[in-house]
């Protein structure tokens, strides 16, 4: 070991306190999201045709029996408002993950057509195959799984190159919602809801047993993703200087890449591409955030409050109820074609 | 202050797919000096520094740190003792200079650890010895190309490795901030014994501020040794392809060499006269 030429104590200072501000500022942030997930939670479970005190949501949820209130609540609102939190919280890690990994807000699974191809199997195995439960997200995670693999294939060309990546993986996204139309016209008696369900996501008819796969997954993955937060933070500094520092880089993006694509395939089973949701968290999460360390724990709650926040909007603001994939949809829409303006001024470099 | 570790290249055979870059090379990098690395433009002088840090596994042959083969060395263990500044490293949009001289300390870091106070100690010790220290707080993106090169090297002195490759340090750089970028690696060499390997551009900075100079040419090595003995007229024309002609840097009493293109190259009978009458 080289000789540790001592600091000045001041320098020392300097670093520690500008460590503990960085800290500090990412907790208050954490802490607030955290806050407001839990707040939008409970609006959604007390909002609807009848409105629920806190009390008599809270003993629902404690397992008591409270008449009116245990059906609404316990079997309507309860499961929609869980997979409203996993599907968000699943949506927002992947996406930062892929964000991250990619070094460029555009690379999320959403626009580059990951979900897509998920929720068109989804769709296939529902429609064609008539397939339930687990087999439907077996068959999402596979063909999710598979299309990344394509797309970084079709990619691979002396390493990933971010903006090929991306250009190749809006194709395949293109595919996956064409054959998710083509799905849709085969399925004669699908209702309207339903439809729009594979298209841009919804939580309408949530029910435990599209819950609790998604949730497993998450339990599962989640814990796996949040340990390569050291490795991927590595890799923002570019393959070469994350390898220089010790990442062993291709392993850590397989196991990001896995992961990532997992929690991504289980939620999209459960309620469809929720439309923009991965593609926002991370970016939103970073302005909340700043430079001042991971984003993979701020992006999933910032994930879980979209979903939370515009699936109320759409049930309640508006006259007719919308699918929740509407409202992200039509939050995210703008924001994509900002950043591809943006990317075209600054010559592609993103 | 050991500077004992020994780094080594055995008839190291490098590729991209089909391409052949470096053939059969051997190379020895004295420990405890600066050595550099020069040649013409696609000659392999960065694949070989990639190599020898891991990040391109050899087709054939080995790179040896202490006699074990590298690329066979669990990757943070090799982080702890070599070091390698890529040619752009990338910052992440925002992040401040401590921070990102923090990132050096991954290696010696797990992943669930807390920060430590000889992480603290490092990036502070690295600050100091750039000299960037008043920079600390200030975002990355904002800074000039000399202040930026100066934290990317602090990046890698926080990584506390006995061994520091450079890829071209002085790219892009003004030649007042590639004197400073220079400076700084002989500082470390000098009071850490930091073992340097750099691949430079300019032959004349590489004689002047090299121990030991390799030349490089079609994927072998043409030359190495002290610069004076690598930085001749026949090397210049061997390895470059270009008519020069070599003489005793008057400030560093290293060789120079003076490129002779095809204009320009007749002396001035005023300067000539100037020269001999002083």
């Amino acid at each position: 070991m080289t000789a540790v030429v001592t600091p000045l104590p001041s320098t020392v200072d300097t670093v520690a306190r500008g460590r503990v501000r960085r800290a500090a500022r990412r907790r208050l942030v954490i802490t607030l999201l955290a806050l407001a997930v839990v707040v939008a939670f409970a609006v959604t479970l007390m909002v609807g045709r009848t409105f629920y005190p806190p009390g008599d949501v809270l003993r629902v949820v404690l397992g008591s029996d409270v008449p009116g209130a245990s059906f609404t609540v316990g079997t309507l609102r309860l499961p929609r408002a869980v997979l409203a939190v996993v599907a968000g919280l699943s949506f927002g890690l992947a996406g930062v993950t892929f964000q991250t990994m990619l070094r460029n807000p555009l690379a999320s699974p959403d626009v580059i057509g990951i979900t897509s191809g998920a929720s068109a199997a989804a769709a296939f195995a529902i429609v064609i195959l008539g397939w339930s439960g687990t087999a439907v997200s077996v068959t999402a995670i596979v063909s999710a799984l598979g299309v990344a693999l394509l797309i970084y294939m079709l990619a691979f060309k002396d390493g990933v190159a971010g903006t090929r990546l991306i250009l190749i993986g809006i194709g395949v996204a293109a595919m996956g919602k064409s054959v998710t139309s083509y799905v849709l016209s085969k399925a004669g008696a699908w209702d309207f809801a339903e439809a729009l369900r594979w298209l841009t996501g919804s939580l309408n008819g949530s029910t435990w047993e599209a819950t609790v796969p998604a949730l497993v997954a998450l339990l599962v993955f989640g814990p796996v993703l949040l340990g390569q937060t050291r490795d991927l933070s590595a890799l923002q500094l570019g393959d070469d200087t994350a390898s220089a520092l010790g990442v062993r880089v291709e392993r850590t993006r397989i196991i990001a890449i896995v992961a990532a694509v997992a929690l991504l395939a289980f939620a999209t089973a459960a309620c469809g591409p929720i439309a923009f949701v991965s593609f926002l968290a991370g970016p939103i999460a970073a302005r909340l955030v700043g430079p001042n360390g991971s984003l993979l724990v701020p992006a999933a709650l910032v994930g879980a409050l979209l979903v939370l926040v515009a699936d109320l909007c759409g049930q309640y603001a508006f006259g007719t109820r919308y699918p929740v994939g509407v409202i992200t949809g039509v939050l995210g829409a703008p924001y994509l074609i900002y950043l591809i303006v943006r990317s075209n001024r600054t010559g592609g470099s993103l | 202050m050991t500077a004992t570790h020994s780094l080594a290249a055995e008839d190291l055979t490098l590729a991209y797919g089909e391409r052949t870059v470096i053939e059969g090379l051997d190379l020895l990098v004295p420990p405890g000096r600066i050595t550099a690395v020069v040649g013409a433009n696609a000659c392999g002088k960065s694949t070989l520094l990639r190599s020898m840090s891991r990040l391109l596994a050899p087709r054939s042959g080995r790179v040896l740190l202490d006699g074990k083969a590298v690329h066979r060395l669990p990757a943070k263990e090799l982080a702890r003792t070599l070091g390698l500044l890529p040619q752009s490293p990338i910052a992440p949009e925002g992040i401040t200079v401590a921070d990102l001289v923090g990132r050096g300390r991954h290696p010696h870091q797990r992943v669930f650890s807390r920060w430590s106070k000889e992480d603290d100690a490092a990036v502070a010790a690295a600050l100091d010895a750039t000299e960037t220290t008043p920079l600390a707080d200030r975002a990355v993106d904002e800074l000039s190309g000399g202040q930026r090169q100066r934290v990317w090297i602090a990046m890698a002195l926080a990584q506390q490795t006995d061994l520091l490759l450079l890829d071209e340090p002085t790219t892009f750089l003004d030649v007042a901030h590639q004197i400073e970028v220079l400076d700084l690696l002989t500082d470390l060499n000098r009071t850490r014994g930091t073992t340097i390997v750099m691949v430079l551009h300019d032959l004349n900075l590489a004689a002047r501020y090299a121990d030991h100079l390799v030349a490089l040419s079609g994927g072998q090595i043409h030359a190495a040794g002290t610069p004076e003995d690598v930085l001749t007229e026949e090397c210049v024309r061997a390895v470059f392809g270009l008519d020069s002609q070599v003489i005793v840097d008057p400030t560093s009493g290293k060789p120079l060499m003076l490129p002779m293109g095809r204009h320009h190259t007749a002396p001035r009978a005023d300067v000539l006269q100037g020269t001999s009458g002083s």
